[in-house]
């Protein structure tokens, strides 16, 4: 065999080298154990030799071992040997092997950090290459602190080969070593820029993987990556840089704004699914944010809504597709899109109902958890009844079992939120029960009891066919398959003995409970039974007693006697002992009978009261009441103490709750009567009806209506399915029927209110299809809800996994590196930063963590600004001398007291008058409380001043803070974004008597800032600086510099710049109840005022979103085309609007208790509707 | 992506990549259930499974089956291009590999791994210079690498993994 080539005079001195081995081991398939055991004292002989060619081969063999589950911990040693070699053959063997077996506990590993330095520095580019990707397998935290630095240094190298590695590995080194991202970062943000498209790639994939888990840390190269994206068109690259803006999105809306054209763009045009599924679902993700209550400004609003719903139609063409992969990926994708927009997946419904009958299993899974989302009241009858069938024809018990929870799950979601008609949800459930050997008879029973207990006005029907179930059980306990579903009869006797009022022939129900067929049913099912019989015992008593035939009831204290002693002799200890107990006393009561006396009172008490529903974590929440400690001893713990008698009745017998409003069924005697008439055509056509059991018939005949209980159609014989239209189908009917009617009656009315109107604008016509609300349930249910105690605590928040690795890297890298950390040494302008003091304030409203949007004002001197939404670099006549500077402002505000918040604007203002402006909204979901929570911005752009600068490009973003009701901090991010090298950069505002701009001690008032830091080009930075404003009753404009020098050149540059605080910038949306908005327009310290827009042509709820949005309201109560509206200022000042519109006209009524405010805010409205 | 596990259609790990830290027990017992459940799919069905916290992608080439985890946000598309990108590089480095090839020579298996992943992350998009990369380390090697062009009485394992329609 060719394949011992030599390998020089090393080869003879060893026996098998791993060709061999893996021939042996397949050779000895009989006794593999006892060869390998072989093969390893072979090993072990090999690696006591000094020669490092058969030590290299002995631990390539071992690799080889421990892949088949061998354990070769005990040559970790020699592992490192081989790692050590200077050859490289042997060198890469031993990195293998060490990848491959060492993990964080191998303590040799510590020995190996030297030679890696020495492999990591090798002139062999491949050395290093290899030790490298070995590090990246078994990197420690010792290995990554000691060694971070070489690898820092590595970023730089000459190869990109190395330097690819390199990139890559340094995110297992932050993992293991957070304290070296920030020093490690700036580097790692240069590689972005790499003129190697294999080092620019990893560098965005580290990148990417860092920011997915701590997004707000990089904000700020959203732009260097909105580049990277326009021009990359590496599909791998593109898929990690839509993944890291679908995680920066929910931080910075005007992203998602930005990001609009290029990823419709990639939608088109892309041939690549991966690519194609990966822009759809960051579209998804992006739109769950934007979609929540706090709407984005209209124009945006319909952006996404047109982006989404191209991306709905794209995840339709993956459905369709006959790729099983795309089939997967699109239902999962649509899964996303359903939590947050049922109404786009509903329509839809066909194609997955189609999916149902797919082959895969994993794909008609998928489509049963998204039916699940997709009801509504108006089709889940259809859905449960496309489901039923899929039950019936489905084959092997899991799947179908499968289904049988997916129906119960989606009919009981959100308390039965979506059932309109309980009586065919019953009918359902017993259907259900109908199904051979499945698991889930627990499941339905449960939901029978639910829906008994919680409707209450099902349960005349739920109690009607739970004693046929009951009448029937012998077909459930027969057959051994069928145990599980015997469960059923648990609940159906419960509810049978617990509203025996309702039963319509109790004594038939009752011999069917004492049957002794029921004692071959598992014990605990068999408690219930007696310990129900007694229930409805009493119930009976309660009836025949007040009959003047004595006799009947005596007959029944009979049966009970004669029945009883069959449970009393069971084996099963809770069906004994409450059987003896109920035969005691039936005996005595039968005793108390003979003596002519009533006892059906009495007996009827020990059954008393009602059982209602609490709620599963009501215990939990009861808060500890104060100055109670539950850990303190009640008594000294020696002193034996006594039981006292505790009350435990006291907390739990609570009355009915109140708020469960009692609306009882008041169905209409015609309308019953029709049901009852449509129930008995069904009946007599279904020749398996039975009509009861005939022998009861007889003897109970007098007993009324017992022809209307819709029976369960069971087929005595042998299969239980039952061919013919099944019962349920018919309450879809009746229902349809129903919602007809409900809606004829309902355009009546409407045709009657609008020629009560006079028909005054014709619009609002409603003739199409009924909408979700219009659907009323068939008779009012009355579902109680579950009990929680008064004062009960908020949900609990769910924590983040404190093990998390990645939650150690969530480290601010916008902040300048302080000294100690630095490794690279970089020069920074001593200055004093400013200490941003948004990071003590504290959360005390948890209101405040509702995301916010704001928006910016306009300016007097404007433009329009209807395409706003882009960023376009503004180009001046000479190509050579283009710069432009893009400013942001993000207004970011925090209060002590009540979340306050402003808004800052900044302007620029050139010799040049070339301007535009850019309106961003800033949105920020404030995880805690110290963050900041950023809400307004304005971005600009203008050419700066041609003279001097040299093809600079300058990019500022300016934040602003607040941390108390008469301070701002203003966070600018300086992005320098020409090729030259920027330093001394001082800011400077020029103070007006409100506003002053803080500067440290001992500095003149018309001192600037220095910034503290410099900027290489393509380097942002950020500096905050804090203003202390007087009040804030006016807009003001504050007029600002910022100089710089241009290295190279060492020329002074100066940019100036205007920053523009509106009034609304100084409202937080503040929500408000309607009460409370009541009491404080009656209070009558507030000064009115209103204003009138004319030609405003745009629906009313984008009209209120804009308010909303730029004006910082939060709605209170809306009403048709008239909406109250609140917000609050930083300083505490309430503003209130009422808000209505007629045809182009709006009209808007405010009230504040400061005038001039709310003047100012008013104009500022009047202003954002005039552009539009 | 957390780890890559390779696996004939008898249930024999073939080759393992793990990019997350685990104990030795840990990875067997992954191991263990994932060929298992891979193995019980049926052949028509789709290549992704939800297993645990994590997303696994799979795919078969004749014999074997080249298995993925991967986290919840990641890509399972761009997943199967690994594995399908893998394969080639495979392909192309052996010549019509088969799965005696990766059995006989799986240190170069991994090496070639090595080049194109790394930490989990691909590191290299392009096959020329991964492979480039590879022939230039194997220069340094003083061994060359042995194609298996040996018989076996098992045919099934002569079947090339990668064929092309």
């Amino acid at each position: 065999m060719a394949l011992k080539i030599v390998k020089g005079s090393i080869d003879r001195m060893f026996d098998k080298n791993l060709q061999d081995l893996v021939r042996g081991i397949r050779n000895h398939k009989e006794d593999e154990a006892k060869y390998i055991s072989t093969c390893i004292d072979e090993i072990k002989q090999e690696l006591k030799q000094d020669n490092i060619a058969v030590k290299a081969n002995a631990v390539c063999k071992l690799t080889y071992l421990q892949m088949l589950g061998y354990d070769v911990s005990w040559a970790a040693f020699n592992i490192v040997e081989v790692m050590s070699s200077s050859k490289f053959t042997y060198k890469r063997i031993g990195y293998l092997a060490a990848s491959q077996c060492f993990h964080e506990s191998t303590d040799v590993i510590m020995l190996t950090t030297n030679q890696i330095r020495k492999d990591l520095s090798s002139p062999n580019q491949y050395d290093t290459g290899v030790a490298l990707t070995g590090l990246s397998c078994f990197v420690t935290p010792d290995l990554a602190r000691d060694l971070a630095n070489d690898i820092m240094t590595l970023m730089s190298h000459t190869k990109p080969y190395i330097r690819k590695k390199a990139v890559l590995i340094m995110y297992k080194v932050f993992l293991k070593y957070p304290e070296s991202l920030r020093p490690a970062f700036p580097r790692l943000k240069e590689k972005l820029e790499d003129p190697d498209p294999g080092v620019q790639s990893a560098a965005v994939n580290v990148i990417c993987e860092l920011a997915r888990r701590n997004p707000k840390n990089y904000l700020s190269l959203a732009p260097l990556f909105f580049k990277l994206m326009t021009s990359s068109t590496n599909n791998w690259v593109l898929i990690k840089i839509i993944k890291l803006f679908g995680a920066l999105t929910p931080l910075e809306p005007r992203l998602g704004k930005k990001l609009i054209e290029p990823l419709t763009n990639l939608i088109h045009s892309t041939s690549a699914m991966s690519l194609l599924y990966e822009c759809v679902n960051t579209v998804i993700a992006g739109h769950d944010v934007n979609g929540s209550p706090f709407l984005p400004p209209f124009s945006l609003a319909l952006f996404l809504f047109l982006r989404f719903q191209l991306c709905v139609q794209k995840l339709r063409i993956l459905i369709e597709d006959s790729d099983q992969n795309l089939k997967y990926l699109g239902l999962l994708a649509m899964s996303k899109i359903l939590k947050t927009h049922p109404k786009s997946v509903q329509s839809h419904k066909d194609l997955i109902l189609q999916c149902l009958d797919d082959k895969d299993e994993s794909i008609r899974l998928r489509a049963l958890d998204l039916l699940y989302g997709m009801v509504s009241k108006k089709n889940l009858m259809e859905i449960v009844k496309k489901l039923m069938l899929h039950v019936d024809k489905a084959e092997g018990t899991t799947y179908r079992d499968e289904l049988l929870t997916k129906i119960i799950d989606i009919c009981s979601q959100s308390n039965y939120q979506y059932i309109t008609n309980f009586e065919w949800y019953i009918s359902i459930l017993v259907e259900l029960t109908r199904l051979e050997g499945t698991r889930h008879g627990h499941l339905i029973a449960s939901q029978m009891l639910d829906v008994a207990i919680r409707v209450k006005a099902i349960r005349v029907f739920a109690v009607a066919q739970m004693a046929t179930l009951l009448d029937n059980a012998h077909l459930m306990t027969g057959n051994v398959q069928r145990k599980g579903i015997c469960e059923v009869l648990y609940a159906a006797a419960w509810i049978c003995g617990e509203f025996s009022e309702h039963l319509e022939n109790p004594m038939q129900t009752l011999e069917a409970m004492l049957r002794p067929k029921v004692a071959t049913l598992p014990g605990h099912i068999q408690a219930v039974y007696v310990q129900n019989a007694a229930k409805l015992f009493a119930t009976l008593l309660k009836n025949q007693e007040g009959n003047t035939d004595r006799t009947a009831a005596q007959e029944t204290s009979q049966l009970m006697i004669d029945r009883l002693p069959l449970f009393v002799q069971s084996a099963n200890l809770e069906v004994q002992e409450r059987a003896s107990c109920i035969l005691q006393l039936v005996k005595y009561i039968q005793k108390l009978q003979q003596k002519d006396v009533e006892v059906a009172e009495e007996v009827i008490a020990l059954f008393a009261g009602e059982l209602n529903p609490v709620a599963p974590k009501a215990q939990k929440k009861v808060p500890v009441p104060e100055g109670l400690d539950l850990d303190a001893w009640i008594n000294e713990p020696p002193s034996e103490s006594e039981s006292e008698d505790e009350q435990p009745k006291a907390i739990f017998a609570k009355e009915e709750p109140k708020h469960s409003r009692a609306r009882h069924t008041e169905v209409d005697e015609k309308e019953l009567a029709k049901r009852r008439e449509a129930r008995k055509q069904e009946q007599a056509n279904n020749p398996f009806y039975i009509k009861a059991s005939p022998s009861s018939q007889k003897v109970y005949q007098e007993a009324p209506g017992v022809e209307h209980i819709p029976v369960v159609q069971i087929d005595l014989s042998v299969p239980l399915k039952v061919p013919g239209l099944p019962m349920s189908d018919q309450y879809v009917k009746l229902e349809e029927e129903r919602r007809q009617k409900e809606r004829v009656e309902k355009k009546k009315k409407e045709k009657k209110k609008r020629k009560e109107k006079r028909g005054g604008r014709g619009k609002k016509h409603d003739s199409g299809p009924e909408s979700e609300e219009d659907i009323t349930p068939a008779h009012m249910v009355d579902i109680v809800t579950e009990e929680m105690p008064e004062n009960a605590l908020p949900s609990d928040d769910d924590d983040k996994d404190p093990n998390d690795p990645h939650k150690a890297l969530d480290i601010d890298l916008d902040k300048p590196l302080a000294d100690s950390e630095k490794l690279p040494v970089r020069s920074h302008r001593a200055a004093e930063a400013l200490k941003s003091p948004a990071e003590d304030g504290d959360a005390e409203s948890p209101a405040s963590q509702e995301p916010k949007k704001k928006s910016s004002k306009e300016k007097r001197e404007k433009k329009k600004d209807k395409d706003g939404d882009r960023k376009v670099s503004v180009k001046n006549g000479n190509p050579t001398r283009e710069t432009a500077l893009w400013m942001y402002i993000y207004g970011d505000k925090k209060s002590s007291k009540h979340k306050k918040k402003k808004q800052k604007r900044e302007k620029e203002e050139k010799e040049k008058k070339k301007k535009k402006k850019h309106h961003h909204h800033h949105h920020h979901s404030d995880g805690g409380g110290e963050e900041s929570v950023q809400n307004g911005t304005v971005e600009e752009e203008e050419p700066l001043p041609v003279s001097v600068c040299h093809q600079s490009f300058t990019e500022i973003d300016i934040q602003g803070n607040l941390q108390d009701g008469s301070q701002v901090v203003v966070s600018v991010i300086f992005e320098n974004k020409c090729d030259n090298f920027l330093k001394t950069m001082e800011f400077n505002v020029l103070d007006s008597l409100n506003s002053k701009l803080q500067r440290p001690e001992g500095s003149g008032p018309h001192d600037g800032l220095s910034v503290p830091f410099q900027l290489p080009p393509g380097v942002s930075n950020e500096a905050r600086f804090v203003f202390t404003m007087q009040s804030i009753v006016m807009p003001q404009k504050l007029k600002g510099t910022l100089t710089f020098i241009i290295k190279d050149s060492s020329t002074h540059e100066k940019l100036d710049f205007k920053l523009h605080f509106t009034c609304s910038s100084y409202l937080i949306t503040t929500p408000c109840y309607s009460d409370a908005f009541a009491k404080l327009l009656e209070s009558g310290d507030l000064k009115c005022s209103s204003v009138r827009l004319e030609g405003v042509n745009m629906p009313f709820h984008h009209l209120l979103a804009r308010i909303c949005f730029h004006h910082h309201f939060s709605v209170v109560e809306r009403i048709d085309s008239c909406a109250s509206m609140y917000s609050r200022s930083i300083q505490g000042h309430h503003v209130c609007l009422l808000v209505k519109t007629s045809g182009q006209t709006v009209s808007i009524d405010a009230k504040c208790d400061e005038p001039t405010l709310l003047g100012n805010v008013l104009d500022e409205i009047k202003q954002t509707f005039s552009q539009c | 992506m957390q780890f890559m596990l390779l696996f004939s259609r008898q249930g024999k790990l073939r080759l393992q990549k793990w990019y997350v830290p685990l104990s030795d027990k840990e990875k067997k017992k992954i191991t263990r259930e994932l060929v298992q459940t891979v193995l019980a799919r049926k052949p028509k069905m789709c290549s992704f499974l939800e297993w645990r916290d994590l997303k696994v992608v799979y795919k078969r080439y004749a014999s074997l089956y080249f298995c993925c985890a991967i986290e919840e946000q990641d890509n399972e598309l761009i997943t199967l291009e690994i594995i399908h990108r893998y394969v080639e590089l495979l392909d192309k480095y052996f010549g019509s590999v088969c799965e005696l090839d990766i059995i006989f020579n799986f240190e170069k298996a991994y090496f070639i791994l090595d080049e194109f992943l790394l930490g989990g992350e691909a590191q290299e998009t392009s096959k020329k210079t991964v492979l480039k990369a590879i022939e230039q380390a194997d220069l340094l090697q003083e061994v060359r690498p042995h194609v298996v062009t040996l018989h076996f009485n098992s045919a099934l394992f002569l079947i090339r993994l990668l064929r092309l329609n």
